[in-house]
């Protein structure tokens, strides 16, 4: 009854409708790719760098690549390159997060150091150095990713746990003699859930932001179709070829705008501003 | 008590900056093939592995390795980049300063372009101004800073050339003193605005929701009921105490920004780190590599420290952690 109101709340917001249906369009996008879009991203054409046509939408590369297939083909990469970091940040952050704040004390004091240390390690050079010792590859770059990203949610998590451990109900529950993995993960994680909601959408964008940003520097997967290659083959280009810079940015800036829309909809929806 | 406070915060650094090698540590020692590669990069000869190997102990057993590995560090030797023939750290600290003139470029318009903007919004919250600027700010955090330093260059350096496409200083021109100054202005404006977006965006916000909390708080009803102009009521009531988080998230994002300049600069071609972090992995120069992790991982912790250090000496509460 709760959540479905939380839900009906978000999309009463403008910002949360024009951020699901943002995250609607470029889902549909990418999920239906092939069936929305006929040109084979990696087919090459006669038509070499052609400006956006009525047949090259987008306009295509130097290959004679259509870019309009690219985008939505790399969309499916980038989403699920970042929906796996975003999987395995979740995990860690909440974990640590949890640990961190319910246990209190010395196993506190350590975690918190470690979140700090995971935190100062500066994600770009982390992963040039990973790229350049092991070779490039999606497996890599989302563990590196998914590694670097859960500080900011394990301390989301841990100063909400801070918040609520001396609520009643958690001192009733430890009356009834519950176990610890039963308060924390029954009784105080669904308490933390909104928040760590938000950051996931907050976390969305910023996981996508970087995997552009790597690829834009040619650290992604040279054999993978991403929004990132398609960002990082566009810099040379600039001069003759606007098109390749302007359309597969549009994308990641539109992808990265519906997370943080919805992130936005969903904490001004919970109270926060 | 300010003393026994400083000094913990001080201690704690420790274990962060023996983290950080040990990552790098792990890293080299994980790699497919010999460490030493890692350690040398791809292009010495065998007398310089043997060197290296000597070096950094690699004969000996694995603990003994990471000892030496992590005194090496914290004397500031990240070794030798083959490639350059000379020593990583003065590589690194030559391209430093021309990270810092944009990062601290940026730092600054943003702060000088998104305190009004903020204030501005603030003032009347949920109305078509403030929803405007919001809206704007959520804008600009979502687009990727090497995508409005390209859009930026279409616009600004090719459809309308009034700024420089490329470098930091005009190829061939001689100018000294003031000219130089100019010049180099010229070509770190367009650079230093496609960085500051996204902190504007952050910025924006931050002041934003601070202001607007702040002005709900009693001490500005005080100040309004004593008659206090609305101007003197935001000015020197809210505005100093909201500008307190914003200066905290500006240095908590030092990390980001150097990741942010980073690749504005493969985009500008300005010669600072992050072209050098580019042609080091094109030519596999590894101990540049390592050398950048370490060096830019250490700065954020130097100044994560003396912003908490200059926080506990403006706001008292902190020191009683």
């Amino acid at each position: 009854m709760q959540r479905r109101s939380t839900v009906a709340s978000v999309l009463a917001r403008p910002a949360g409708k024009v951020g699901f249906s943002l995250l609607l369009v470029t889902l549909a996008l990418a999920i239906l790719a092939p069936v929305i879009v006929h040109t084979d991203p990696l087919a090459l054409s006669e038509a070499t760098l052609s400006p956006p046509t009525q047949v090259h939408w987008m306009g295509t590369d130097a290959l004679g690549r259509d870019l309009l297939s690219g985008v939505a083909h790399g969309g499916r990469a980038s989403l699920l390159i970042a929906s796996a970091v975003v999987v395995i940040a979740l995990t860690c952050g909440s974990l640590v997060g949890l640990v961190a704040g319910y246990r209190g004390g010395f196993v506190d004091d350590s975690l918190s150091r470690m979140i700090e240390l995971f935190q100062v390690m500066p994600r770009l050079f982390l992963v040039a150095i990973v790229i350049a010792l092991f070779g490039p590859g999606v497996d890599r770059l989302v563990l590196t990713l998914g590694l670097t990203s859960w500080p900011v949610l394990a301390r989301v998590v841990r100063s909400e746990v801070l918040a609520t451990r001396t609520g009643e109900f958690v001192v009733a529950a430890e009356a009834l003699g519950a176990s610890h993995s039963y308060i924390a993960f029954r009784v105080l994680l669904p308490n933390i859930l909104p928040s760590v909601l938000v950051m996931i959408g907050l976390l969305f964008g910023q996981v996508l932001l970087t995997e552009a940003s790597l690829g834009f520097l040619g650290l992604g997967d040279p054999n993978t179709l991403s929004w990132g290659l398609l960002v990082g083959e566009s810099q040379g280009f600039l001069r003759v070829a606007w098109w390749l810079a302007v359309f597969p940015g549009l994308a990641i800036t539109a992808a990265i705008l519906a997370f943080n829309l919805l992130a936005d909809a969903l904490s001004s929806a919970l109270g926060g501003r | 008590m300010t003393r026994w406070y400083v000094l913990r915060r001080v201690l704690q650094v420790i274990p962060t900056v023996l983290g950080i090698g040990l990552v790098a540590f792990m890293l080299i020692h994980l790699a497919p093939g010999d460490p030493v590669m890692a350690l040398a990069g791809e292009h010495g000869d065998a007398a310089y592995y043997a060197f290296m190997r000597e070096r950094f102990g690699l004969n000996e057993p694995l603990p003994r390795q990471l000892l030496t590995f992590l005194t090496r560090i914290l004397h500031g030797d990240f070794g030798f980049s083959y490639v350059q023939g000379r020593s990583t750290l003065v590589v690194i600290l030559e391209r430093l300063p021309a990270t810092a003139l944009l990062g601290g470029a940026a730092i600054v318009i943003s702060l000088i372009v998104s305190v009004p903007l903020g204030v501005v919004a603030a003032r009347r919250p949920d109305s078509a101004r403030d929803t405007g600027i919001s809206t704007l700010a959520l804008a600009l955090f979502s687009a990727p800073a090497f995508w409005l330093a390209q859009m930026a260059i279409l616009v600004f350096a090719l459809a309308l050339p009034i700024f420089p496409v490329q470098g930091m200083t005009t190829a061939g021109a001689r100018s000294t003193g003031f000219g130089h100054v100019l010049d180099v202005a010229r070509h770190l404006a367009l650079p230093a605005l496609a960085l500051a977006a996204r902190e504007i965006a952050m910025l924006v916000r931050l002041t934003r929701s601070g202001l607007i909390d702040e002005l709900a708080r009693d001490h500005i009803r005080t100040a309004r009921a004593k008659g206090v102009g609305e101007l003197s009521v935001l000015v020197r009531h809210a505005f100093p105490r909201a500008l307190v988080p914003a200066l905290t998230v500006v240095a908590t994002r030092v990390g980001q920004l150097i990741a942010g300049a980073a690749v504005v600069e493969v985009v500008f071609g300005w010669p600072g780190i992050g072209r050098l972090l580019l042609t080091a992995l094109q030519t596999r120069d590894t101990p540049i590599l390592l050398g950048l992790f370490i060096v830019i991982s250490s700065s954020v912790v130097v100044v994560n420290l003396m912003t908490d250090l200059i926080h506990a000496t403006i706001d008292p509460r902190i020191r009683l952690l």
